[in-house]
C-alpha cells in the first residue's frame, strides 16, 4: 500500500518536529537520547528516556521525545496515549496534538487527525506544520470521498494515477522535513541568540525556551500568521548585513524560481550548495535526479515568489521565507518555503530548503 | 489563504447550476435544462419529506452556493449517515474537503478521476438539484392522464426530462398528485428504437408482472443484483410500438445494485431504475396487468377537469362504435376505422372484408363497454389508448375480453388505428 508509506513519512516528519524545540537544551540523558535516536538507535535511546523520566516522570520534554521514540518503535496505541496524555495536561502546545494528528492519518482515521490538527491550530493560529498537514488531511479525506462517489476499481488505472496525484499532495516532493521550528527562527531578532545550527539538525534553530515545555508560546509572538500574505516589501534585516547582501540573496532566489519555471534543470541546479542538505539526507545524485525528473517533465511550469524576506544569522549566512507558488500543467500548489542560504564567493548558494516557515 | 478563492469558484459552479437553471453552466456540464412547464401549483419541495437525502443533498448545494461551507459539511455528512452508499454525496464532500486542501474549479474535483464518472455525477447533481426546486404538481395533473379506471388504484408518470417518476392516486377517477422519485432513464436516452440501443422507450404502458428480490435471485442469480430490491416489467414494445417496427424486450421499472443509493440519471439499458427505498415505495402501490406507465419526454401540466372536453370527446366516439357494431350496418361500424387501421395481423381492407362476412350471419349483437381508461400518448396529442372491457353477445357467439384501441384523431373525429386484445 502506498498509502503506508506515507504515514510512515508523515511519522518521520513528526520526530524532526518533535526534536527542535523541546529537546535542545536538556539534561544530558535526554541530549544522549536524542543523539541516538538520530543515529536509529531506538531501543538505547528509550532506555536513557525511561531513566530520565524515572526522577521526573511528569516532565513534558521527556515524555514527548518518548512519544516519538514509541511512533518509532512503531506502537502507534502507546504513543497516542503518551501523546493525549500531554494535549490534556498541557493544552497550549501544538506539538503533541499535531504529533496525535500523524499518528491518527497513519491509522487511517482522519476525523480524530483533522480534529487534533484544528485543535492545534487553536492553540497556536500560526502553526505552519498543523496548517500544511491539515490541509494533506484534507486532501486525503477527499481522496477516501472521492474513491467512495467514483468507486474506483483499485485496479483501474486511472484510479491509481488520481490516487498517486492525492498521494503526491501528501508526501508533496519539495515538501520534506516539515521543520516546525524553522520559522521561530526566522523573525527571531538577533537578542536571543538565534543560532541555526545548519549542520547537524534540520534548522533546530528555535532557541529552546526557558520553560521547556511551552515551545509552542515562544513560537507564538514572532511569526504574525505567516499563512497570510507576507509584506509586499522585503524585509531588510536586522542582522549585520549589507542592503545589498539582501538585494543579491533576493535576485538569487528570483533566479532559482526562473530556471524552475523555464524546465532549465541545471541552471535550477546550479542554485544548489555541494553541501545542500537533501531533504531526507538521501544522496545528492538520486535527489538531482528526482528533481531531474520533477523539473523537466511538466509542460509548463510556474513558480513564483511572493513577499521575500531576508534575515542574516551572520553576513555569509541568510534565511529566505516566502510564499512559493507552484503551478504547473498537472498540479498547483502554495506553500511557504524557507531557504538557508550561504555565501560562496560572490554568489549565494541553497544550503537547505524547507516548506513551512 | 485560499479559501476564500474557493469559496469563489465551488459557489459559483453551483449557484450556476442551481440558481439559474435555464442558463447553461460549464461546471455541470452544458445540457440545456427544458424549463419548467408554465405554472405548477402547489409548494416547492413538496415531497422532501419523502426524499429526504435528496433534499440535504440540495441544501448542501444551496449552502456551498451561499459559500456557508461548514454548514454543507454538516448537511453532507447527515446525507451520508442516512445513505452511506449516496455517491453524489462523496463527491460533494470530498469537494468540500479538497476546497479546504487546495483551490478547486467545482463539482467533482477529484483529481484524474475517470471523466465519464465525474460527468455522470454532475449530470445527478443537476437533475436532482432542479428535481428539488421542481415544485410539486397539488392539483395538476399530466395531460395525458384522461380516463382512470375505477379499479386501477394508481399511475404512474416518468418525465425522462426530469428524470422523475410521478406517482399519482386514483381519487375516484381524479388523478392526485402522491409522490415523486428521482429515476434513473437509459444511457442513451430516450425513444427507443431497437434492441440494445440503451434507450427508454416513451409510451403508454402498463406492468406486466412483479419479480421482488426473492424471485429475481431464483431466477436471475447474483446478475440480478443489477435490479436492487424488485423489479416490475412493462409491456413494452406495446402494440404501436410494433406497428412502427420497435424492437427490444425486458424493459423494466427497477431497483439499484445494492453497492449503490442511486445511478446517474442516464445510466439504465432503457429502463426506469429507482433508489431500493422508492422502488419499494412504490411497489405498495403496484398491481400487475393494471397500473400503467406512462413515459413521456416532457408533461404538460394541466387542470384536473382540462381533460374534459377530450375525454368527452373519446367516449362518445366510442358509444357510437358500439352502437354501430351493435346495429349490424357494417358499412356504419366500419367508418369509425382509419385508413392506416391495422390489428397487426390485419389491414383496414383485410378487416373491412372479415366483419362485413361475419356481420352478415347474424341475428343480432350486443355489446357491453365497462371499465375504460384513455390516455392520450405522449408527444401524440392527436393518439390516444383506450381500454376497456369488452362484454360480447350476439346470434351465434358471445364472448369477453380486455380490449385496446388507439385512436387516432384526423381532422377532428377520432378514428381507431389499432385494435386488439389488451
Amino acid at each position: 500500500m502506498t498509502f503506508k508509506s506515507a504515514a510512515a513519512r508523515l511519522a518521520a516528519i513528526a520526530v524532526c518536529i518533535g526534536l527542535a524545540a523541546p529537546v535542545l537544551a536538556q539534561g544530558d540523558e535526554l541530549q544522549e537520547a536524542q543523539q541516538l535516536l538520530k543515529q536509529g538507535q531506538t531501543d538505547r535511546a528509550m532506555e536513557r528516556v525511561e531513566q530520565y523520566l524515572k526522577s521526573r516522570p511528569k516532565d513534558a520534554r521527556g515524555r514527548f521525545l518518548r512519544g516519538i521514540l514509541l511512533t518509532e518503535q512503531n506502537k502507534p496505541a502507546e504513543a497516542i496515549r503518551v501523546f493525549t496524555e500531554l494535549t490534556q495536561e498541557y493544552p497550549e502546545l501544538p506539538e503533541p496534538y499535531n504529533n496525535l494528528a500523524v499518528l491518527y492519518a497513519s491509522q487511517g482515521q482522519y476525523d480524530k487527525a483533522r480534529s487534533s490538527l484544528e485543535m492545534a491550530i487553536r492553540t497556536h493560529p500560526s502553526y505552519a506544520t498543523a496548517h500544511e498537514n491539515l490541509g494533506d488531511i484534507y486532501a486525503k479525506m477527499a481522496s477516501q470521498a472521492y474513491d467512495k462517489a467514483l468507486q474506483l476499481d483499485k485496479n483501474n488505472q486511472a484510479a491509481q494515477t488520481k490516487l498517486n496525484l492525492i498521494k503526491d499532495l501528501f508526501t508533496g516532493a519539495p515538501r520534506p522535513p516539515k521543520v516546525a521550528v524553522a520559522k521561530a527562527e526566522i523573525p527571531k531578532p538577533p537578542a536571543a541568540a538565534a543560532k541555526p545550527a545548519p549542520t547537524a539538525t534540520p534548522a533546530p534553530a528555535a532557541p529552546a525556551p526557558a520553560a521547556a515545555a511551552k515551545p509552542a508560546v515562544a513560537a507564538k509572538e514572532p511569526v504574525k500568521e505567516p499563512a497570510k500574505e507576507p509584506a509586499k516589501e522585503p524585509a531588510k534585516a536586522a542582522a549585520p548585513a549589507g542592503s545589498g547582501d539582501s538585494d543579491a540573496v533576493l535576485k538569487t532566489v528570483e533566479a532559482w524560481a526562473a530556471a524552475w519555471s523555464a524546465n532549465d534543470v541545471s541552471g535550477y541546479l546550479a542554485h544548489y550548495a555541494p553541501g545542500f542538505r537533501t531533504p531526507d539526507g538521501e544522496p545528492r545524485a538520486a535527489w538531482e535526479n528526482e528533481r531531474r525528473a520533477r523539473i523537466a517533465k511538466p509542460r509548463k511550469i510556474e513558480v513564483r515568489v511572493e513577499g521575500a524576506k531576508v534575515s542574516f544569522s551572520d553576513s555569509n549566512r541568510a534565511t529566505v521565507t516566502f510564499r512559493q507558488h507552484y503551478h504547473s500543467n498537472t498540479f498547483k500548489a502554495s506553500a511557504s518555503k524557507t531557504l538557508v542560504m550561504i555565501r560562496s564567493g560572490k554568489q549565494w548558494l541553497i544550503q537547505e530548503e524547507n516548506v513551512g516557515g | 489563504m485560499t479559501r476564500p478563492l474557493i469559496a469563489c469558484t465551488l459557489a459559483a459552479a453551483i449557484a450556476a447550476a442551481a440558481l439559474t437553471p435555464s442558463s447553461t453552466t460549464l461546471a455541470l456540464g452544458n445540457r440545456p435544462l427544458s424549463s419548467a412547464t408554465g405554472g405548477l401549483l402547489g409548494s416547492p419541495g413538496g415531497s422532501s419529506a419523502l426524499n429526504a437525502p435528496e433534499a440535504l443533498l440540495a441544501q448542501t448545494l444551496i449552502a456551498i452556493a451561499g459559500a456557508q461551507f461548514d454548514i454543507a459539511l454538516a448537511e453532507i455528512d447527515k446525507v451520508l449517515n442516512q445513505h452511506p452508499n449516496f455517491r453524489l454525496a462523496h463527491l460533494v464532500k470530498g469537494d468540500l474537503l479538497m476546497a479546504r486542501a487546495r483551490p478547486i474549479s467545482g463539482i467533482g474535483a477529484a483529481p484524474g478521476a475517470p471523466a465519464d464518472r465525474i460527468a455522470d455525477l454532475r449530470e445527478e447533481a443537476r437533475a436532482r438539484l432542479v428535481r428539488h426546486q421542481q415544485e410539486r404538481p397539488v392539483n395538476r395533473v399530466p395531460s395525458n392522464l384522461l380516463q382512470l379506471t375505477p379499479d386501477q388504484k394508481h399511475v404512474f408518470v416518468v418525465d425522462a426530462s426530469k428524470y422523475t417518476l410521478y406517482v399519482f392516486e386514483n381519487d375516484n377517477g381524479t388523478p392526485r398528485y402522491v409522490a415523486d422519485y428521482y429515476a434513473t432513464i437509459g444511457r442513451n436516452g430516450i425513444e427507443k428504437l431497437r434492441e440494445g440501443d440503451k434507450k427508454t422507450p416513451l409510451g403508454v404502458y402498463h406492468v406486466t408482472g412483479n419479480l421482488p428480490r426473492e424471485q429475481l435471485t431464483r431466477t436471475y442469480g447474483s446478475l440480478s443484483e443489477l435490479y436492487g430490491d424488485g423489479a416490475f416489467p412493462i409491456n413494452y414494445p406495446n402494440e404501436w410500438d410494433r406497428r412502427r417496427g420497435r424492437t427490444g424486450h425486458g424493459i423494466w421499472l427497477h431497483g439499484v445494485p445494492f453497492d449503490t443509493y442511486s445511478r446517474p440519471p442516464q445510466a439504465s439499458d432503457g429502463c426506469v431504475a429507482l433508489t431500493n427505498e422508492d422502488l419499494l415505495a412504490i411497489s405498495r402501490r403496484v398491481q400487475v396487468g393494471v397500473t400503467p406507465v406512462i413515459i413521456a419526454q416532457g408533461v404538460d401540466w394541466v387542470d384536473a377537469d382540462a381533460a374534459k372536453s377530450t375525454r368527452e370527446s373519446l367516449q362518445r366516439s366510442l358509444d357510437e362504435w358500439r352502437r354501430d357494431w351493435e346495429s349490424r350496418d357494417t358499412e356504419r361500424y366500419l367508418r369509425h376505422y382509419s385508413r392506416e387501421f391495422s390489428s397487426g395481423k390485419q389491414d383496414l381492407a383485410a378487416w373491412s372484408q372479415q366483419k362485413r362476412s361475419v356481420n352478415a350471419g347474424k341475428s343480432w349483437i350486443k355489446v357491453g363497454i365497462d371499465g375504460v381508461s384513455m390516455f392520450l400518448y405522449p408527444g401524440n396529442d392527436n393518439l390516444a389508448v383506450v381500454t376497456f372491457s369488452q362484454d360480447y353477445a350476439s346470434s351465434n357467439i358471445s364472448n369477453k375480453m380486455r380490449k385496446r384501441q388507439y385512436w387516432q384523431r384526423e381532422n377532428g373525429h377520432w378514428r381507431i388505428v389499432h385494435e386488439g386484445a389488451a
